[in-house]
């Protein structure tokens, strides 16, 4: 008996070793390029993920096939789920690799970026991340492109603004230990902030935390006058809920991260003051904002992803933008050729919903704008603060 | 005297069936580029390559659980924590100093102001042949430093720990794996940990493919290094199994009582053992870090553990090459063969339900509670894969010897 | 620094440190009172717990407040059952090895199965109208249900002790964690017995996961490991088995939990607050590894 068992088990490996074989070259006739999404359909960032993942099936569904070398390629989204670790990232990483994709769009969050970025430098897959703005996902990776501004610019911008507008004297950061993005982010504050003659307090919670209290009435003890909290999805929206039953009055600035629906939804009806930045504002590109509005409230799947409702993040308006720059390097470079991809990446320039973009030589994108918005408590929307414009990253 | 023989014989042909073994991953992994027009399945970027690589990796670490829970008796949960020591000192010693300053970029450098990749280098030269006995020094000095690192931690804890009985040291592990990751977490210790964030740039197995002036790859051998090394430590292991060390590990685990009284020092062998099931957790570790490309110890979590845990009780507690079978089947299936179920298929128009995100990681559970619960003595047993065992399986199943000679080379 | 000295901030940690305290204190009781009596170390108890806050999302959703606590109370309750019957049952005569791995196959499966269910994502728990309002004790702002959970907690451990020490289940349960075979040949229900104490167990942690969530509102697939492994600690340190130790146990965890991240930021030690649970279980369990008020095991050979 116990014998059959194993050897029953050994006859699965070997014909799965054969299927697994046989469907990879499987092929109707229609000639398909395969683009990798790298985003996080599970985990604590899973909500951001999710969103992204949507611009760029709405994308796809605008343009689904490329035309190169005078022949008609259908465009086939490839889906590997990060599971937001960086533990899982690399086998993810390595499933699209096998899945033969000729380029990859993603991560929401920096963290699995770089630890899923080897894998696809080894295979020779260009990737172009579309929100990790960590400056390490591109340096030292030359595979590795990104269509968003920095961190240190994203700091720059939100420490000028904590000070500039409240005057702030004292400045709280909280953020998750061993979360590359938030205490990168948080690293960058500092510098700003102290360099202005600031004092910056920072502390960070282990992973997993959900008890906050402690961390915000110290906020609150210590006098500070802003609390930058760049921190994933699932925490902000514990730390906003806990600072309201506290009743905390100073200010919070969020990176971008904090521009979901799932903030707005935890924000409703408090009293707190949140101000966020961000890629995209909605109104940007109405042409966008309504077919993406269309194509949410079109399937029910669509919109359970967007978490209910037909807010625009801008998230959503990256990943639409990052399908149609690698739509444009495959136009350019004429091949859907992933060596021939890599090569012609770095010249691409294309413009989106989300502003021009090009890159630089580390592969960076040359962004000078952030959005500022701050959340409407009373109707749950957000609101656009300003504009700022810096020095590109 | 004949049995002397015998056992010699066995020896080597154990030593064939490796080196027979090592060449085929060897073959495996360069033959698409040596002979063209291969299925799709042998190409380097195949998934199979990157199962094969967290097998082996993941074989060591179950097989030095197994030393530890299966013949000693001694339910540890530290294992993640033990990993964790071993991953970060490789990657403390071996991110090269060119790097250090981008990978500490928070702390503007690192406190460790060497790294063995460059004092290798210094030694045998940066390029060539040199270049390449200086990285193999490299990574060997880190692994063992790795393995060493987290045996003295085991050594340290396991004075207060090991004197606690089955379920209270396996919380007390388990907690100590916790407190482990706290430390290196800590901001204070940044420039040596580099905090909470990610230790990256040192040397991986992508690093031993062999390539030529040009920059293209020549020979491929990242496959073939993970299987050498842990080949390597399953070895001294079995070896130890088999001595009387061994003998006096299964004696406590059978009945702590009686071996005392045999006059087997109890808190000697538990020691031992506890040492070094935590010295090749260590090694496993390293190359845990190797295959990610990075070390992070956010990643070390009780649930890597459990599902090492889960591996050894697959395979069947106290058997080695069981733990070997169990993880590559486990590897496979999690990483390979049950990913389909992740995505949403259509059959026509027709949607299959339930298929989504996450089920994969569902029915995976259910087989394992499946597993648990009605074949709790898993795949082997306490038995081990002997070629007697191997030779009457195929005598019983004559017309089916293709397939269980291939399922085991995979 | 000094700002840390005032009334209001000490008054305040406090308050978030017995509220937590006393949330784990429900959960512990699962934990000694399966331990006392099947010696097991029911890793999937704070899944359980987990779980109960999830149906009270969904649950929530459709029905109104008063309706969906009861429904949730006899779901869990009948998961916990469940789990006792399916996976804990078959083993009852197999080494305790394999009962506890069954244990972790349960709450890795139970885990896995909220990942798929709610796609990853962290639920937000609905506010309670009657527990999220906001008071002020000595300047420091509070929800409601941080006063409530210790009252709480006291009232259902005063039952509990009742239903223990006056009632025929519980001398039943009592006899079973003296001594489990024994009981067998006197005739008392062994099985009725452990069920009981599962009910038990999964009722109090709905009740702690009200008021957990409340507190916290954010629920991710592995938001009850932690608390799960904290509350057993609690159990260890107030002696395995003994109910009172392990409320002692739990409120002290939390009080110390909530003090170590309230510590001046510049000493940045708050990454230690899970690991200090941990630190405090080697030190207990290496010194006095009966606990707080644990009845002397004695060895049989």
């Amino acid at each position: 008996m116990k014998k059959l068992t194993a050897l029953l088990l050994v006859l699965c490996m070997v014909l799965s070793l054969c299927a697994c074989g046989g469907s990879g070259s499987a092929s109707s006739g229609e000639k398909v390029v395969k683009i990798g999404v790298f985003e996080p359909s599970s985990g604590d960032s899973a909500s951001g993920g999710k969103k992204e993942i949507l611009g760029m099936q709405y994308a796809n569904s605008q343009a689904p096939t490329v035309t190169l070398g005078g022949e008609t390629y259908k465009v086939e989204l490839v889906y590997g789920d990060n599971g937001s670790s960086t533990d899982k990232a690399p086998s993810a990483a390595s499933s699209l690799v096998s899945a033969g994709v000729s380029i990859v769009l993603g991560s929401y969050g920096s963290g699995v970026s770089m630890a899923g970025g080897p894998k696809f430098e080894e295979a020779g897959i260009p990737a172009v991340g579309v929100t990790c703005t960590n400056p390490n996902v591109t340096a030292g990776n030359s595979y590795y492109f990104r269509i968003c501004f920095l961190d240190n610019f994203q700091a720059d911008v939100l420490a000028n603004f904590g000070m500039d507008k409240f005057s702030a004297k004292t400045a709280y950061c909280l953020g998750e230990t061993g979360n590359e993005y938030d205490q990168g982010l948080i690293a960058f504050f500092k510098q700003v902030f102290e360099a202005a003659g600031g004092k910056v307090i920072t502390d960070s919670f282990p992973t997993g935390n959900s008890d906050f209290n402690s961390y915000l009435n110290k906020a609150k003890s210590e006098g500070a006058d802003v609390i930058f909290t760049p921190v994933s999805i699932a925490y902000a929206v514990q730390i906003l809920k806990q600072a309201d039953s506290l009743g905390i009055e100073a200010p919070f600035l969020g990176s971008d991260t904090l521009d979901d629906n799932m903030v707005l939804e935890a924000l409703k009806g408090t009293n707190l003051k949140v101000y966020v930045s961000t890629f995209y504002q909605e109104g940007g590109s109405p042409e966008f904002d309504k077919g993406i509005k269309d194509y949410i409230n079109g399937s029910s799947e669509a919109l359970a992803a967007n978490g209910g409702n037909d807010t625009i993040s801008a998230v959503t308006a990256m990943g639409y933008d990052a399908y149609f720059v690698a739509l444009e390097a495959m136009k350019k470079a004429d091949s859907p050729d992933k060596a021939a991809l890599m090569q012609i990446l770095p010249s691409v320039t294309y413009t989106g919903v989300s502003g021009a973009i090009a890159f630089d030589s580390v592969g960076d994108a040359v962004r000078d704008t952030a959005y500022i918005k701050t959340a409407d408590t009373a109707t749950g929307t957000w609101v656009l603060e300003t504009v700022q414009t810096g020095s590109p990253s | 005297m004949l049995q002397k023989n015998e056992k010699r014989a066995g020896t080597l042909r154990a030593m064939l069936a490796i080196m027979v073994l090592l060449l085929f991953v060897i073959v495996l992994e360069n033959i698409s580029s040596w002979i063209p027009g291969m299925p799709a399945i042998f190409s380097p970027t195949s998934q199979l390559f990157t199962v094969l690589k967290k097998g082996a990796v993941y074989s060591l670490v179950a097989v030095s659980m197994n030393l530890l829970n299966g013949f000693t008796g001694l339910f540890s949960l530290g294992q993640a924590g033990f990993m964790l020591l071993g991953a970060y000192t490789y990657a403390i010693l071996t991110v090269p100093m060119a790097a250090k300053d981008q990978v500490y970029y928070l702390y503007g450098g690192s406190a460790v102001k060497f790294s063995l990749v460059d004092a290798f280098q210094s030694l045998f030269g940066t390029a060539g042949f040199g270049g390449a006995v200086s990285m193999i020094c490299a990574v060997l000095v880190g692994i063992v430093c790795a393995g060493l690192v987290a045996a003295l931690f085991a050594a340290l804890i396991g004075t207060p720990v090991l004197r606690l009985k089955s379920d209270y040291l396996a919380i007390a592990t388990l907690g100590f794996a916790e407190i482990l990751r706290a430390i290196f977490q800590w901001q204070t210790l940044g420039p040596i940990t580099n905090g909470a964030n990610m230790l990256k740039s040192f040397p991986t197995f992508a690093d031993f493919n062999i390539k030529n002036a040009a920059g293209q790859v020549v020979l491929r051998l990242s496959t073939f290094v993970p299987f050498l090394l842990s080949i390597l430590c399953i070895t001294v292991i079995v070896l130890l199994i088999h001595s009387s060390y061994g003998r006096a590990f299964k004696a406590i685990r059978d009945d702590e009582v009686a071996a005392e009284a045999m006059g087997i020092s109890l808190f000697k062998h538990k020691m031992l053992s506890f040492v070094i099931s935590s010295f090749f957790s260590g090694v496993g570790g390293a190359l845990f870090a190797m295959y990610v490309s990075n070390a992070q110890a956010k990643a070390f979590t009780s649930t890597m553990t459990y599902e090492i845990l889960l591996i050894v009780v697959i395979g069947g507690i106290g058997s080695i090459s069981g733990s070997v079978i169990g993880t590559f089947l486990y590897v496979a299936c999690s990483e390979w063969w049950l990913r389909f179920l992740d995505a949403e298929t259509y059959i026509g128009s027709f949607k299959v339900p339930l298929l989504r995100s996450g089920f994969r990681m569902v029915v995976f559970s259910v087989v394992i509670m499946i597993i648990v619960l009605f074949f709790s003595q898993g795949i082997m047993g306490e038995k081990e894969l002997t070629w007697a065992g191997i030779g009457g399986l195929l005598k019983k199943l004559k017309p089916k010897k293709k397939a269980a000679s291939a399922g085991k080379e995979g | 620094m000094e700002q840390l000295l005032s009334t209001e901030y000490i008054v305040s940690i406090l308050l978030s440190g017995i509220s937590l305290g006393g949330q784990l204190a429900l959960i512990a009781i699962g934990y000694t009172m399966v331990y006392g009596i099947l010696r097991l170390i029911n890793f999937a108890h704070g899944d359980v717990f987990m779980v109960a806050g999830l149906l009270g999302i969904y649950i929530s959703a459709a029905l109104p407040m008063y309706i969906a606590i009861p429904i949730v109370i006899a779901l869990t309750i009948g998961l916990g059952f469940f789990i006792e019957r399916a996976a804990y049952k078959p083993l009852r005569s197999a080494p305790r090895m394999s009962v506890m791995i069954s244990a972790i196959g349960v709450s890795y499966l139970l885990q896995n199965t909220a990942t798929y269910v709610t796609g990853g994502q962290p639920m937000t728990y609905p506010a309670i109208n009657a527990l999220t309002k906001t008071i002020n004790i000595c300047g420091a702002s509070t929800k409601l249900v941080v006063i409530i959970t210790p009252v709480l907690v006291l009232v259902l451990i005063a039952l509990l002790t009742t239903l223990i020490n006056h009632t025929k289940i519980g001398m039943a349960m009592r006899a079973v964690s003296k001594d489990f075979e024994t009981s067998r040949l006197m005739g008392i229900k062994i099985n009725n017995v452990i069920s009981m104490t599962f009910v038990i167990g999964s009722a109090l942690a709905v009740v702690g996961s009200i008021l957990y969530f409340t507190t916290y509102p954010a629920i991710t697939p592995t938001a009850g490991a932690m608390p799960g492994l904290k509350s057993f600690v609690a159990a260890v340190f107030g002696g395995i088995g003994s109910i009172p130790g392990a409320v002692i146990g739990a409120f002290l965890i939390g009080i110390c939990e909530t003090i170590i991240k309230g510590l001046p930021s510049s000493w940045n030690v708050s990454v230690f607050s899970d690991a200090f649970t941990f630190a405090l279980l080697i030190v207990i369990l290496t010194c006095k590894p009966t606990g707080l008020f644990g009845e002397k095991a004695t060895d049989k050979v």
